[in-house]
């Protein structure tokens, strides 16, 4: 695990369910599912993590800012990796 | 050959598996489960994939995540070691639609084996004896009674859907014979819905023995002898040895020779263990056959100078049986120990961290385990956490070799089986190779608690 990649209450993360090869863009060369500074849902499609020939979709479980995106567009990752960082919306 | 082989397993087989890539010079991948992050297996191999929760049903056991990290990996085999998806013919498949070799048999020959009623059918009709009885469920009277002379007695009427000991009678005499049909089939009633029932001969004191084989891809296919597993609870083996004390090279060559021919007609490949029943008069009689590498094959090695887990890497890349294995030579008597975390008088599981381990050695001591001194053992899988394997130049030293071998092994802060295998070394019957299936039973209920 990342140095930096360490839970605190401004940041969540959000970690691969499955091991597969993770992809920040829907299809190669179109633009990423999000960035940096980006506002997500709950339940936005953060990323794809492809296994045995199949894109899974990694939704967020919170809205909020996107902080870090923890790793590289191609790269493995196993169970339980933080793929990104998201400082969570303050509730009402 | 191959360049990198992931390790579909835990624990010391995991370990044991990554010991012989290392030898030949193979890559290794070890997955694992959030609760096995310190285990040696991680830490040994090349690289290791972490595939899911402590529960294995969702990490050791489950499918995509095993394949997944074959694929990101890029490993050209996967060795299964024992349990988990060892015996899992769909892993298998699965293995070979993703172009990753699958170091075993074929999968249809994973599945025949795992059916138990059609494996005892393919191996009779290749020619391995099999326990007289029924054949299925017996319809009236009649055929009662001409069953019944043609097996003899005792025999045991089983129901056709049970398991756990309901609806199964054990006749003594031709006069039990009707009343117990009687009760076994109302039994069975009762617990499964329905009445059938067959008969086969009962034993009553078996000695478990298995002969370890290896197929190649060419059509050949060897035993390395048999062991002898009659030392179980709860059909859990506690203790092996190799060669059998109830055996003689007569009976060996016998029925080795069958079980070579048996399974070159079956067209078996890899690694596998035939298991029997001896009866009393020493007839041996199949009961399954196991699909994969074993608990206890290092007793086999320390007698034949094989490398099993080498053997069936060999085999697997494709090489001939002689290239495989090397030279072949018996000698001496080998017995293993498995060491558990659990209670040595009520085998109660002992999870929790280990403060000391201190493993015995010198000449002729082998220890196979992935535990180390503040290792924690997780209560999520099997209880065991050690073998402990010694060679003697006969059966008498390897239990002296044993005996001083369990002494010296330390492990704190859990409970082990380490002073229950200790009294069973002491027990005269045991000493005397006077053993069977029920020994443990008889053992627990006089001096053992």
């Amino acid at each position: 695990m990342p140095a930096e990649a360490r839970a605190s209450d401004d940041l969540h993360l959000v970690k691969s369910p499955i091991v597969g090869t993770f992809y920040g863009s829907p299809s190669p060369g179109a633009e990423p599912f999000v960035e940096v500074g980006a506002y997500v849902d709950t339940g936005q499609t953060l990323c794809i993590v492809e296994a045995m020939k199949l894109m899974n979709e990694i939704e967020s479980d919170v809205s909020g800012e996107v902080l870090r995106v923890f790793v590289d567009n191609g790269q493995p990752v196993e169970y339980g990796q933080p793929l990104f960082g998201i400082r969570p919306s303050r509730k009402k | 050959m191959f360049k990198k082989i992931l390790v579909a397993n835990r624990g010391e087989i995991a370990l044991r598996v990554i010991c012989a890539c290392k030898e030949l010079g193979i890559g290794t991948v070890a997955v694992y489960s959030e609760a096995d992050r310190n285990s040696l297996h991680v830490r040994f191999a090349d690289e290791a994939v972490c595939i899911g929760p402590a529960r294995s049903s969702e990490s050791y056991l489950n499918i995509p995540q095993v394949i997944s990290a074959a694929e990101i990996t890029n490993v050209d085999a996967i060795h299964p070691g024992y349990g988990f998806l060892s015996e899992n013919a769909n892993f298998a498949k699965v293995c070979e639609a993703s172009e990753i070799t699958f170091i075993g048999p074929r999968p249809e020959v994973i599945e025949i084996m795992g059916e138990k009623d059609r494996a005892r059918r393919e191996v009779k009709t290749a020619g391995l004896p099999t326990i007289p009885g029924s054949d299925g469920a017996i319809e009236g009277e009649e055929q009662l009674a001409q069953e019944a002379a043609k097996i003899g007695y005792p025999l045991i009427l089983k129901a056709v859907a049970g398991g756990g000991g309901r609806g199964m009678r054990v006749v003594r005499k031709q006069e039990e014979l009707l009343a117990a049909y009687e009760t076994a089939r109302s039994e069975a009633q009762t617990a499964f819905g329905t009445p059938d029932v067959y008969a086969e001969r009962f034993l009553e004191r078996p000695r478990h023995i298995e002969f370890q084989v290896l197929g190649d891809q060419h059509g050949k296919v060897i035993h390395l002898g048999e062991r002898e597993c009659s030392i179980q609870r709860r059909h859990q083996k506690l203790i092996e040895e190799s060669p059998s004390p109830g055996i003689d090279a007569k009976r060996r060559k016998e029925l080795g020779a069958k079980v070579i021919k048996a399974l070159e007609k079956i067209g078996y490949t890899n690694a596998g263990t035939v298991e029997f029943l001896m009866d009393e008069s020493g007839e041996l009689y199949f009961i399954e056959m196991n699909t994969r590498i074993q608990v206890e094959h290092p007793v086999t090695e320390l007698i034949s100078g094989v490398d099993l887990i080498k053997a069936q890497i060999r085999i697997a890349a494709g090489e001939k049986m002689d290239n495989a294995v090397g030279e072949i030579m018996f000698s001496g008597h080998a017995i293993e120990c498995r060491i558990n975390a659990e209670d040595p008088v009520t085998f109660v599981p002992s999870a929790g961290r280990i403060t000391t381990f201190q493993a015995p050695g010198g000449t002729g001591v082998r220890v196979d385990s992935a535990a180390y001194a503040d290792a924690v053992i997780p209560p999520y899988y099997d209880s065991m956490i050690a073998k402990l394997i010694v060679k003697g130049r006969d059966r008498t030293e390897a239990i002296g070799r044993m005996k001083r071998a369990l002494e010296m092994f330390v492990i704190e802060g859990i409970k082990t089986s380490i002073p229950l295998h200790r009294r069973i070394l002491a027990d005269p019957d045991f000493v005397a190779g006077k053993i069977d299936t029920h020994f443990i039973e008889r053992f627990l209920a006089g001096n053992g608690k």
